[in-house]
């Protein structure tokens, strides 16, 4: 009762990135709180699932499996947790800011008249004052996300309703083991006593999944392009550093836009979120909104043509210079002294 | 036969030319300074629902928006695309509505309607970016929902059959009537306004607009009915009213913030030999390359 609750999402028998980085997420408020981490698996052939999270801290494993819980489809799903939810009265419920999160988790909020935030950066345990009824709530979820664009950024609570929902993107959390050798609880579902038959009304008639190829959140050196670029055949240059360095070559939306670097590449508020030892931001001005996706790099290198330009703000070094100038300055050097 | 197409459809700051005077000193966003836009998402929406409305004999466009009297602009603007009409819902009980609040009042106003075969409506509006007003009226409606819809590829005997984009693939689908779609900004552009339909329409207005106007012009809308929008107020729908406003919002801003990021101490070089040569050995002598 009362415990944490993340939804698992689960490709081919794999739980997805995200959730991991939520049960990790979920690990540590659930020690804050002193509670329990749960979590939900719905789909098909699940047996390799408590493998995959209970590394992860995992108290509770709940399985629901079911030939037709999978693909995903959003009205099974939705009745499996509004009804499981009513029997177990999580505190909190976080999901992946996904295509799927965002489908299932207004359902089941919406169902069950709980407040839901979407594309949560940051989640906090803290206290709230609600002044007008002279209460004060304890050990309330901040959900904490950028709202009008980025320009702001919200503290949102549910003091009254539960659970306490949010989605949060991929990226954002970070992901860790707590113990690989722990194992938690198995709880077998009947899948019947949750979904009605009258739930499978909408069918997945074709699906097509990419397994992304670019593995940027995961590299340790990125190699960032903005519209200062100038052109995708100046991004070859980036391509090329990214390739002597070891990295991964990573663009602004600006960039994206004008068409210089592929929409998988985005990195910031409405793309991926990064956090490598080394970022390199080459001809990117620095507005909010792709700061908020890599400001925690460890080290940020800026090459931007204008000394006032913003993101110089956060960068441990600033090369005032042009790009087409100063990168293959860098593949030069990096050639003749690395060993 | 009739079918009856329903577009949720939102007007919004546009928060994607947010200037400097849009921010006030105390952090808060000044609504005013920014112009109030068509959600962009929604007329894909829209588009969706006219092609539709062109493919099946005696379907009708309706939109309805939830918001200020000023918002009975998107609704004109609507029909100078091709909507047949709409509904404003308006008043001050709906203030302060949260995604909940507001699906379970669209909910209502949908009820009212009477026979609604397919509930169109953007997959998000860029104020919030939140994405949840849709499922969530379908939920309130208790029908299924096919979001991130790209194209209607095929509606016969009873069933719509959607494309889907995802975030990495595409899915085709296909559900019963009646049902919520939520249109991705992938889909194809709305199309512009129609010369003649502006013409037609540019005298719309809802009841609140017409007294505004003050000239009595009630004989010059009673004999073109197709200009009235219909306005309702919280009277109008068969609501409980705790699920309204500000009680019907289980989320409460706790705070807002201004973004800051702290500036670093950084080191400043020029593009100089040099000066790139020793920053490269700098970078592997302390093992961050290489
Ligand atoms: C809701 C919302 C979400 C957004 N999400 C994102 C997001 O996820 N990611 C993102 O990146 N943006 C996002 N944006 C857009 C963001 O606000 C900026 O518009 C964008 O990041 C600017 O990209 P840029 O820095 O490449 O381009 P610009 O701002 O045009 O900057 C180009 C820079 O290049 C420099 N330059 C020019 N020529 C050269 C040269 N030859 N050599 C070196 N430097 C040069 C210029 O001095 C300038 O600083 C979002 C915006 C909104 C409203
Ligand atoms: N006040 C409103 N009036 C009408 N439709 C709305 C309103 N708010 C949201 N919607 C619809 O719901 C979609 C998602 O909105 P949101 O959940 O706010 O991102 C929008 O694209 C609209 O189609």
């Amino acid at each position: 009762m009362n415990n944490i609750f993340v939804y698992l999402e689960i490709e081919d028998g794999i739980v997805g990135d995200v959730s991991l980085e939520l049960l990790t997420k979920g690990r540590s408020l659930a020690k804050q709180l002193n509670c329990k981490l749960e979590a939900v698996a719905a789909g098909h052939k699940l047996d390799g699932i408590g493998a995959q999270v209970f590394p992860y801290g995992v108290d509770i494993l709940h399985l629901a499996d079911d030939k037709r819980l999978a693909p995903y489809t959003s009205l099974p799903h939705t009745s499996l947790l509004v009804n499981l939810f009513k029997e177990e009265k999580p505190q909190i419920c976080l999901m992946g800011a996904t295509s799927i999160g965002r489908d299932l988790g207004p359902r089941v909020s919406s169902a069950l008249f709980s407040g839901l935030t979407a594309d949560c950066t940051s989640l906090e345990i803290g206290t709230y004052e609600d002044k007008k009824a002279g209460k004060v709530y304890d050990n309330l979820l901040y959900q904490i996300r950028p709202a009008f664009g980025g320009n702001i950024v919200a503290t949102i609570v549910n003091p009254d309703c539960r659970p306490q929902m949010a989605t949060v993107r991929e990226g954002v959390m970070k992901k860790e083991i707590k113990d690989a050798k722990f194992v938690g609880k198995t709880r077998k579902l009947e899948v019947a006593k949750y979904v009605e038959d009258t739930d499978f009304v909408v069918e997945v008639i074709e699906r097509h999944m990419e397994k992304s190829k670019l593995n940027i959140k995961g590299s340790p050196i990125i190699v960032a392009g903005g519209y200062g670029v100038g052109s995708a055949d100046n991004f070859q240059l980036l391509h090329e550093l990214a390739a002597t360095l070891g990295g991964e070559v990573g663009a602004s939306r600006a960039a994206v836009d004008a068409g210089f670097s592929e929409h998988e590449r985005q990195i910031g508020q409405t793309g991926t979120t990064v956090r490598p030892k080394l970022y390199i931001a080459c001809g990117i001005s620095g507005q909010i909104q792709h700061i908020a996706g890599m400001q925690e790099s460890a080290m940020i290198i800026a090459i931007n043509s204008d000394p006032k330009a913003p993101i110089n703000q956060i960068a441990d070094y600033v090369i005032t210079g042009t790009v087409e100038e100063v990168l293959p300055k860098m593949i030069k050097y990096y050639k003749k002294n690395s060993k | 036969m009739s079918f009856n197409i329903v577009v949720l459809a939102k007007q919004v700051p546009d928060t994607r030319n947010v200037g400097k005077d849009a921010m006030k000193a105390d952090g808060t966003v000044n609504r005013a300074a920014l112009p109030a836009i068509y959600n962009p998402e929604d007329l894909n929406a829209l588009e969706q629902a006219l092609r539709l409305k062109s493919k099946i004999e005696g379907a009708t466009v309706h939109v309805l928006t939830m918001g200020p009297a000023r918002a009975a602009e998107i609704i004109r603007e609507s029909m100078y695309r091709g909507a047949d009409g709409g509904y404003l819902l308006s008043g001050r009980e709906f203030a302060g509505s949260d995604t909940l609040a507001t699906s379970y009042a669209l909910a209502c106003a949908i009820r009212k309607m009477g026979k609604v075969d397919l509930i169109v409506c953007g997959r998000q509006a860029i104020d919030g970016d939140t994405a949840q007003v849709g499922p969530q009226v379908a939920e309130k409606l208790g029908m299924p929902q096919i979001t991130y819809a790209e194209e209607i590829l095929d509606l016969s005997d009873n069933k719509i059959t959607v494309k889907r984009r995802l975030e990495r693939g595409v899915e085709v689908v296909r559900g019963p009537l009646p049902m919520v779609i939520t249109v991705n900004g992938s889909a194809p552009e709305c199309r512009p306004r129609h010369a003649k339909l502006t013409m037609k329409f540019k005298r719309a207005a809802t009841p609140t607009e017409k007294q505004e106007a003050g000239n009595d012009y009630s004989d010059f809308y009673d004999l073109r009915p197709y200009l009235n929008i219909s306005e309702w107020g919280v009277s109008d729908i068969e609501h409980e009213i705790q699920w309204l406003g500000l009680s019907g919002s289980p989320t409460k801003v706790k705070q807002i913030e201004n973004v800051v990021f702290t500036a670093k101490e950084s080191k400043r070089l020029t593009a100089a030999d040099v000066e790139v040569e020793d920053l490269i050995k700098e970078l592997i002598a302390n093992h961050t390359i290489g």
